[in-house]
């Protein structure tokens, strides 16, 4: 039953720049169509689709199928792939894409193209999907959807004359966008009966299942029982189950075949074994090769994560191990800070992805975190010969061991509108970018090609680019390896101390600048004390910079009246409360968003 | 019988200052009278409950009180004196500001039975004066002064302001000299420095930086001057903002301090009656409607709160609080209660141990520097 012909799937995504409506297409396409096609309706799935009720598991929103009734009247299955939209998770969205045959690029019909809509396009071309277009928001006063179409065809050159003038928003037109999902995107190729070759697009850790993989049969069939073999990561199992994504649930089925999206499971304890981009074979039919594209995710960010109040430490190790089950991408391993007790080191692919965790962790394990500075992987070369990859900068060897250092670099890719590139190249040229070179791609748009390190783009490169160029830069980039550079390691002495959670390190030219900044910015957030607080930073044991938060003077309320007394409490226990965000080092104590200052020395707008 | 202070509030204004966040409003005539009304009866319905108490102070707060019709607080004092059992020595307080009483108006406050008078001057300078949106000037604040003196008030409190917008420590001084120089010298100062409320036009102009408020440093040095300039003249500084000639200590705010119980009446009034605190709502129109159905927000205090309360309280004022006297509200040692604390605070030289005086046993009181930062100190009293 689930044997449905090639020819009636479509698998497809969305692209549009942010807002311009790509989530609530997504809805109507769902609104509008079935779960079930007719035959299943009355066959198989609803006694397991109760079970699955019962057990209350729900899926990530990463991909649904629908049935459409088209106005020929077949019916076709949709498979609509969700893709993350940011640099962090490049790789996972380049694997989403390469799982779809088409996509289909929404347009505000008021905004145009901007440059996100180029950076999605440009990338599902590359995967060679059929991209056709959408214009939305048509009800929009300001709508202007016949020059928004010309703008398509000029800038992206893909036909645009037919596009569907929809309102996502008021449902109007999106009868029209389902049947160009039927013509305008190509029904999936490849060959059930060859041997499998499917391609690992996410993965989701459940307690009840284990590992759920979601896949695209590119040729082949798995059903349960099959032996399957992840060809990269030589992961093995017994498939237990496969079946594609309802809305919301997991519908078992028979067998997936070649052109179908669904998801495979077979009692796999680690989200590590079922990496995104990975080939799932028939261990004992393989393919020939895997799939092309695949990549081992690299940690490209470190940070040191605490529990603010010590006891905690278990809580957090705990939410941790839960979190890395469905995250592949997080790497985590115990260090001791001399401020900040015991806690964990851990890796990101990015800042934002290092957000979302640390939001989990506080929301979703309710964890109050101290966390310090992100830094990249440094190698570290030592005279004896030996290498070191750090991750921590308190681990940094004494200078006098340092033969010399190296950092990662990145090859980036930006696209701007001619008027920014002065901007643009400022900001490179301000974050020790190297200039390769500048295409124009068409009249008033530019590609700058740099290299730029690592270390200089993690924090806050991507907010710098779209403030300097007002939201019109998109911004790619690939870790194209390690180069040899002067870098120093930056400590902040606060009353004196020296706080190993605050170091980090940096560009031995922009150390000056950055110990100041720092210092400016810490002596904001340190609140005044009974006493004088000076905060130092240097560079080897010389002082390069220094501020100075002066002694309390006057905290009082000047006036209370009778009726003020319940007023005054309260403020008085605002303030008892706020020391109780305080992290205690010596003497003084220090706000737990000071750790994080250092990511705000860049406000330059 | 057990003492209670009663506080009634006059919501009405000539005009709103730049800086008041307090719950007061300019009015028409029947306004004022339909309110003065709603008061009266709010005292009649609820004297009743109070029976046990001997009233030992009045204060009549606002607002300015002085810009209801004399009559109005005539009947109201007659009121309490009918409702309520008060003390022959009763300190009865009202508030005036220049500009809204005449001789008339103060003589028949004296002999209705007030006893105290306080008039918000708040600025010698006229400049400052109009800074702050007052609607008089120093010339009517000599007269009303002058007035009051000869209706026969001889315990007359002056309020000042400092760290006003614009305002030297030189002319700040300046104000303290001419309130010093007045004839009689005023039996009580009230010395606040300018609080930027939320919600006042202070508040928005400051947040465009259109005030130009005295640094810390400049605002400290002021109040160091308060304390040495009225103490040379024979002031002794009993609260943290409040400076008198001996006996003439304003016993209804001392109450609030030391946690006397004390009954409001009228709009947003607050009330410390059998260890709960409670409040009447702050809407005029409810309050018109029915002066008996406005209570709210009612707070039982536990032991704990109470013991939060006598020490932020109680170290307001530089006498500060008896071990004694805790003992004999809680059953408990200050010490076993709050050593940790107050150990820390004496080592950072914020409080100290005063008088050991055979019956009552040793006062805590905050040092000059505990003054200074006082919230600090009395924040860590909360328990978590």
């Amino acid at each position: 039953m689930s044997s449905v012909e090639q020819s009636k799937i479509r698998n497809f995504c969305i692209v549009a720049h942010i807002d311009h409506g790509k989530s609530t297409l997504a809805d109507r396409i769902i609104e509008k169509t079935g779960l079930l096609t007719s035959r299943e309706m009355q066959a198989q799935v609803l006694d397991n689709m109760d079970l699955e009720r019962e057990r209350g598991i729900t899926i990530k929103a990463q991909a649904v199928r629908t049935v459409y009734h088209a106005k020929d009247g077949e019916e076709y299955i949709f498979n609509l792939i969700d893709t993350p939209g940011h640099v962090d998770f490049n790789y996972e969205v380049s694997r989403s894409l390469a799982a779809c045959d088409g996509a289909i690029l929404v347009v505000d019909a008021a905004q145009g193209i901007e440059a996100q809509t180029l950076a999605n396009v440009y990338l599902a071309l590359d995967h060679d999907l059929d991209v056709f277009p959408v214009i939305n928001k048509i009800d929009l006063p300001s709508a202007d959807p016949q020059r928004v179409i010309e703008e398509i065809e000029d800038v992206i050159g893909i036909e645009a004359q037919d596009a569907p003038l929809i309102s996502a928003k008021n449902g109007i037109g999106i009868d029209e966008v389902l049947e160009q999902i039927v013509k305008k995107i190509p029904a999936p190729k490849g060959n059930p009966d060859n041997p499998l070759q499917a391609l690992i697009f996410d993965s989701l850790y459940d307690s009840y299942k284990g590992v759920i993989i979601f896949c695209r049969i590119m040729e082949g069939t798995v059903k349960k029982g099959t032996t399957i073999r992840m060809m990269a990561t030589g992961a093995k199992a017994d498939v237990v189950e496969v079946g594609y994504f309802g809305a919301g649930q997991f519908i078992p089925c028979e067998e997936l075949s070649a052109g179908m999206v669904g998801y495979i499971t077979a009692s796999i304890k680690n989200v590590k074994d079922t990496a995104v981009g990975d080939t799932v074979t028939d261990d004992n039919n393989p393919c020939a090769e895997a799939l092309p594209g695949y990549k081992k995710v690299q940690s490209m960010v470190y940070c040191g994560l605490y529990p603010a109040d010590g006891a905690k430490y278990p809580d957090l190790r705990d939410a941790l191990e839960k979190l890395q089950l469905n995250d592949a991408s997080l790497h985590y391993e115990p260090e001791t800070s001399i401020a900040l007790g015991f806690g964990f080191r851990c890796g990101f692919l990015g800042l934002l992805h290092l957000e979302i965790i640390q939001e989990r962790l506080e929301r979703e394990y309710n964890l109050d975190l101290v966390t310090t500075a992100p830094g990249v992987v440094y190698k570290v070369h030592k005279t004896n010969g030996e290498v070191i990859e750090l991750t921590n900068p308190s681990n940094l060897p004494d200078p006098s061991e340092i033969e010399y250092m190296e950092e990662p670099i990145v090859s980036a890719e930006i696209m701007v509108t001619s008027e920014y590139i002065g901007p643009i190249m400022e900001l490179c040229q301000e974050r020790r970018g190297r200039y390769l070179g500048m295409e124009y791609i068409e009249g008033t748009r530019a590609l700058l090609k740099y290299e730029l390190p690592l270390n200089e783009i993690i924090y806050d490169f991507f907010d710098a680019l779209k403030s300097r160029s007002r939201g019109y830069a998109s911004f790619d980039y690939d870790i194209k390896g390690y180069e040899q550079a002067s870098l120093v390691k930056l400590d902040i002495l606060i009353n004196r101390e020296e706080v190993d959670a605050l170091s980090f390190i940096v560009h031995a030219d922009s150390a000056y600048e950055r110990g100041r900044k720092m210092c400016e910015k810490l002596k904001e957030e340190i609140p005044r004390h009974l006493f004088e607080i000076p905060i130092q930073a240097a560079v080897g044991g010389k002082i390069i910079a220094r501020e100075t938060v002066k002694a309390m003077r006057k905290d009082v309320l000047a006036k209370c009246y009778g009726g003020d007394i319940t007023r005054k409490k309260k403020l008085l226990e605002k303030q008892k409360e706020g020391k109780k965000r305080m992290r205690q080092i010596g003497s003084v104590e220090i706000p737990q968003k000071a750790f994080m200052s250092v990511l705000k020395l860049d406000d330059k707008k | 019988m057990k003492k209670l202070e009663l506080y009634f509030h006059i919501p009405f204004c000539v005009r709103k200052c730049l800086y008041c966040d307090f719950l007061s409003a300019p009015a028409a005539e029947e306004t004022k009278d339909a309110y003065m009304e709603a008061l009266l009866q709010e005292i009649r319905g609820r004297a009743e409950t109070y029976r046990e108490y001997l009233v030992d102070t009045v204060f009549i707060g606002g607002g300015t009180p002085s810009v209801v019709n004399a009559l109005w607080i005539e009947r109201l004092l007659e009121t309490v004196y009918q409702c309520f059992s008060v003390s022959e020595k009763a300190e009865i307080s009202i508030e005036v500001n220049p500009g809204t009483v005449d001789g008339e108006k103060l003589y028949r406050y004296f002999a209705a039975g007030v006893n105290r008078l306080s008039i918000g001057l708040q600025s010698a300078n006229d400049e400052e004066l109009k800074g702050l949106g007052r609607i008089h000037s120093w010339q009517e604040f000599l007269e009303t002064y002058r007035l009051a003196v000869e209706a026969g008030f001889c315990n007359i409190n002056v309020d000042i302001m400092s760290a006003l917008p614009g305002q030297s420590t030189d002319s700040y001084c300046l104000t303290l000299e001419k309130v010093l120089k007045l004839t009689p010298q005023p039996a009580h100062i009230s010395a606040y420095s300018l609080i930027v409320e939320e919600g006042t036009p202070f508040a928005e102009m400051d947040k465009k930086g259109a005030l130009q408020l005295p640094d810390e440093e400049c605002e400290r040095q002021m109040y160091k001057r308060t304390e040495e300039m009225l103490k040379r003249h024979g002031y002794e500084r009993y609260e943290i903002s409040n400076y008198a000639k001996e006996g003439y200590a304003c016993r209804h705010n001392c109450g609030y301090w030391r946690r006397v119980e004390y009954a409001g009446f009228g709009i947003g009034a607050a009330s410390l009656v059998d260890n709960k605190r409670f409040q009447n709502g702050r809407s005029l129109a409810d309050y018109l409607a029915n002066p008996l159905g406005c209570r709210g927000h009612i707070q039982e205090l536990s032991e704990k709160e109470q013991m939060e309360e006598f020490l932020f309280l109680g170290l307001r004022m530089t006498e500060g609080v008896e071990e004694n006297g805790f003992w004999d509200a809680f059953g408990k040692t200050l010490t076993e209660v709050y050593g940790a604390v107050i150990e820390k605070n004496i080592a950072d030289g914020l409080l100290e141990y005063r008088n050991p005086e055979a019956d009552r046993g040793r006062r805590l009181v905050l040092t000059e520097r505990g003054l200074d930062i006082s919230n600090y100190v009395m924040a860590q009293f909360l328990f978590d």
